[in-house]
């Protein structure tokens, strides 16, 4: 089977200002189905660059970028467009979900644009599905304001998931969360990858980045190393770490 | 994106801030119910003018004798003894297309009855004459051709005539006099209230105009002959043949009568009140503008407001076209939902001020379809800018957007 992800000598220069930023210069890379990887890099680094150009919001000043096999290097805006709607699911740091709509509606939203039309009855019965995947169902008419940061960040990846991606891009998705809600998302992220789902999430976090499984690092528009995760953390353990922590931390708040 | 669900963002997004939406739908609403008061009041008058003049009689033609000059005074139209009773004989014999002929010769007397007196218009007809002013006979009867051979000393009188003279009791059948001449009541004619000019068209005595000529006025020619043509296709070519037979009557000589029918006289009447409509739309129609202005300032501030929406949108895979619908839909269903409000509030206004002033108002079903098209149009030519400016967004700059 091919990559999923084929990037060959990339390159991204902005040329907007007085003088010509060269954001990407020259990034190869393969991701496989099925992986999970955490891309890395100090501000400046071209990190955010280049998850603009996995997720086809961008296009490559130079090179190649096959997604499915697909090349979607010199495609246009409507083009473009599609490519996200049918192949990528977009997670944000701030969540980006629609203010005063449900979280339902929120998760109907990718279907509602692109070219597969369904039926009102079938856009409901898979984005419930979606906020079931991701244990928010009892909550589908909840507004984005009733809930919190990790289910918010929830219905965000249900509404990712909604068109059936090959590609799952997070970028920064536990930037806005505390230690716990990061872990229980990276949880949801975990799972999703066993059950086959290709993941590429940005973070410049080396703990969140643990969760994955292919670490790659960015320095100066140039990918610096390319490893693959030794030890590993798993969502439930790091949680019952932080659960006995916390238990410990009353026990010692208790005997003062 | 289906139509439905872009309703339904759309008003979401007018109802998620309702004050504002009413506040620019507005302008739409003022300009819109302006435009409507106006042109129903301005109908209301043209319908008003337009019956008066349809009371003067359907396709009414009529010849005025022309004017006389003495020493160099020039009388006005009429004041001409040039038209004669075979003037009208030959219009009647050798003009087709013709339904009525009434020679007129009119003065005022003092009319006697019942020790009462009245000054009033005396008007020497035929007995065409209430078919060609489509005057009804209220009761009796019109004198007839006969009563016109014989120089009867009979008369049909007006609404005003019957209260002034005739207060208390049936006037048919009873006798009034015209210059101590007596003359029989045969009919009283139909109210007709007053015309285009202020007059009261029910002051007036009939009597044929043989008789008038004969035994009152003492003339031998008249002042105007009235026709009716048998309808308004034929009134042009009725109007032509008339002036012809009087040319050829006349020899060569100038002519010295005027031929005029009712149609140019209705089209006089009814400019005025055309003119001020048309004025009257045109400063409403500002409104409208200004108010088209304001939804596209809204519209702006909207697009800069939901940046971050159209970034979502535009990520999660919607076309440039798909956010341009969704805003420009916004647009015309603010205006058009403004168009509506106006729309009401024109009607409503423009009853009230009927009911105020007691003038005719008419709203056409034209003048409203035509608002309503135009409310939506000028929502979405001024939304289109900004529905643009939001389509052309760049996703990643949307999304980046504080």
């Amino acid at each position: 089977m091919p990559p999923v992800v084929k990037i060959e000598e990339i390159h991204k220069i902005y040329d907007s200002g007085e003088v010509p930023v060269h954001a990407v210069r020259g990034v190869t890379l393969e991701i496989e189905r099925g992986d999970f990887v955490a891309l890395m890099g100090a501000s400046g680094s071209g990190k955010s660059t280049l998850m603009n150009l996995l997720g086809c919001l961008d296009r490559p000043t130079r090179g190649r970028y096959l997604l499915d096999g697909i090349d979607v290097s010199q495609l246009d805006r409507n083009a473009l467009a599609d490519i996200r709607n049918q192949k990528l699911g977009f997670v944000f740091q701030g969540f980006n979900l629609l203010a005063r709509t449900t979280a339902l509606e929120n998760v109907e939203l990718p279907m509602l644009y692109g070219a597969r039309k369904f039926t009102t009855k079938q856009i409901r019965e898979r984005a419930m599905h979606c906020l079931d995947i991701v244990g928010l169902s009892q909550r589908f008419d909840h507004f984005p304001s009733q809930l919190s940061g990790g289910q918010q960040q929830r219905v965000a990846i249900a509404r990712a998931l909604v068109n059936e991606p090959q590609v799952l891009l997070a970028d920064e998705p536990t930037g806005n969360l505390d230690t716990r809600t990061s872990a229980e998302v990276m949880g949801v992220f975990q799972k999703l990858n066993d059950e086959g789902i290709t993941i590429v999430m940005v973070t410049h976090e080396l703990d969140i980045a643990h969760f994955c499984k292919r670490n790659l690092i960015l320095r100066d528009g140039v990918m610096v190393r390319d490893e693959a995760v030794s030890n590993r953390s798993f969502a439930a353990t790091e949680l019952e770490k932080l659960s006995s922590a916390e238990a410990a931390a009353k026990l010692t708040g208790a005997k003062t | 994106m289906r139509f439905g669900s872009i309703i339904k963002v759309a008003l979401r997004a007018l109802m998620r801030n309702t004050m504002r939406s009413i506040l620019t739908a507005l302008g739409i609403i003022i300009g819109v119910g302006a435009v409507i008061a106006m042109v129903s009041i301005g109908n209301g008058a043209k319908a008003q003018v337009e019956a008066q003049v349809a009371s003067l009689g359907q396709n009414v033609i009529t010849v005025f004798s022309g004017s006389m000059s003495s020493g160099g005074m020039r009388g006005g139209w009429g004041s001409s003894p040039s038209l004669t009773i075979e003037d009208a004989e030959a219009i009647e014999r050798e003009v087709t297309g013709i339904v009525g002929v009434s020679p007129e010769v009119r003065d005022r007397n003092q009319v006697l009855a019942n020790g009462l007196n009245w000054n009033t218009s005396v008007n020497g007809e035929s007995p065409d004459y209430p078919d060609i002013r489509s005057w009804k006979i209220a009761s009796g009867a019109m004198f007839s051709d006969q009563d016109v051979r014989s120089v009867a000393k009979v008369c049909v009188i007006g609404k005003t005539v019957a209260d002034q003279l005739f207060a208390n009791g049936d006037p048919v059948g009873q006798t009034l006099r015209i210059r101590n001449i007596p003359f029989k009541v045969l009919g009283v004619l139909d109210s007709k209230g007053f015309n285009l000019f202020g007059q009261d068209q029910d002051d007036a005595v009939l009597v044929p105009y043989t008789s008038h000529m004969k035994r009152l006025s003492r003339r031998s020619y008249i002042s105007s002959i009235l026709i009716q043509a048998a309808s308004a296709d034929v009134i042009d070519k009725v109007q032509k043949d008339i002036t012809e037979v009087l040319t050829q009557r006349r020899k060569g000589r100038e002519p010295d009568f005027t031929v005029r029918n009712q149609v140019e006289l209705a089209q006089t009447a009814t400019a005025t009140t055309q003119t001020m409509t048309l004025l009257l739309a045109a400063i409403a129609s500002v409104s409208l503008l200004v108010g088209g202005i304001g939804i596209m300032n809204i519209m702006l501030v909207s697009v800069t407001e939901r940046t971050r929406e159209i970034g979502i949108r535009l990520a999660i895979g919607a076309h440039g076209s798909d956010v341009l619908m969704q805003f420009l839909i916004e647009a015309t269903i603010l205006s058009s939902l403004g168009g509506v409000i106006g729309i009401l509030l024109g009607i409503g206004s423009s009853q009230l001020v009927s009911h105020l002033n007691g003038w005719p108002v008419l709203v056409s079903t034209a003048s409203v379809v035509i608002a309503f098209v135009f409310s939506a149009a000028v929502g979405m030519f001024f939304g289109f800018y900004p529905a643009r400016k939001a389509a052309q967004l760049d996703p990643i700059d949307a999304l980046r957007y504080e």
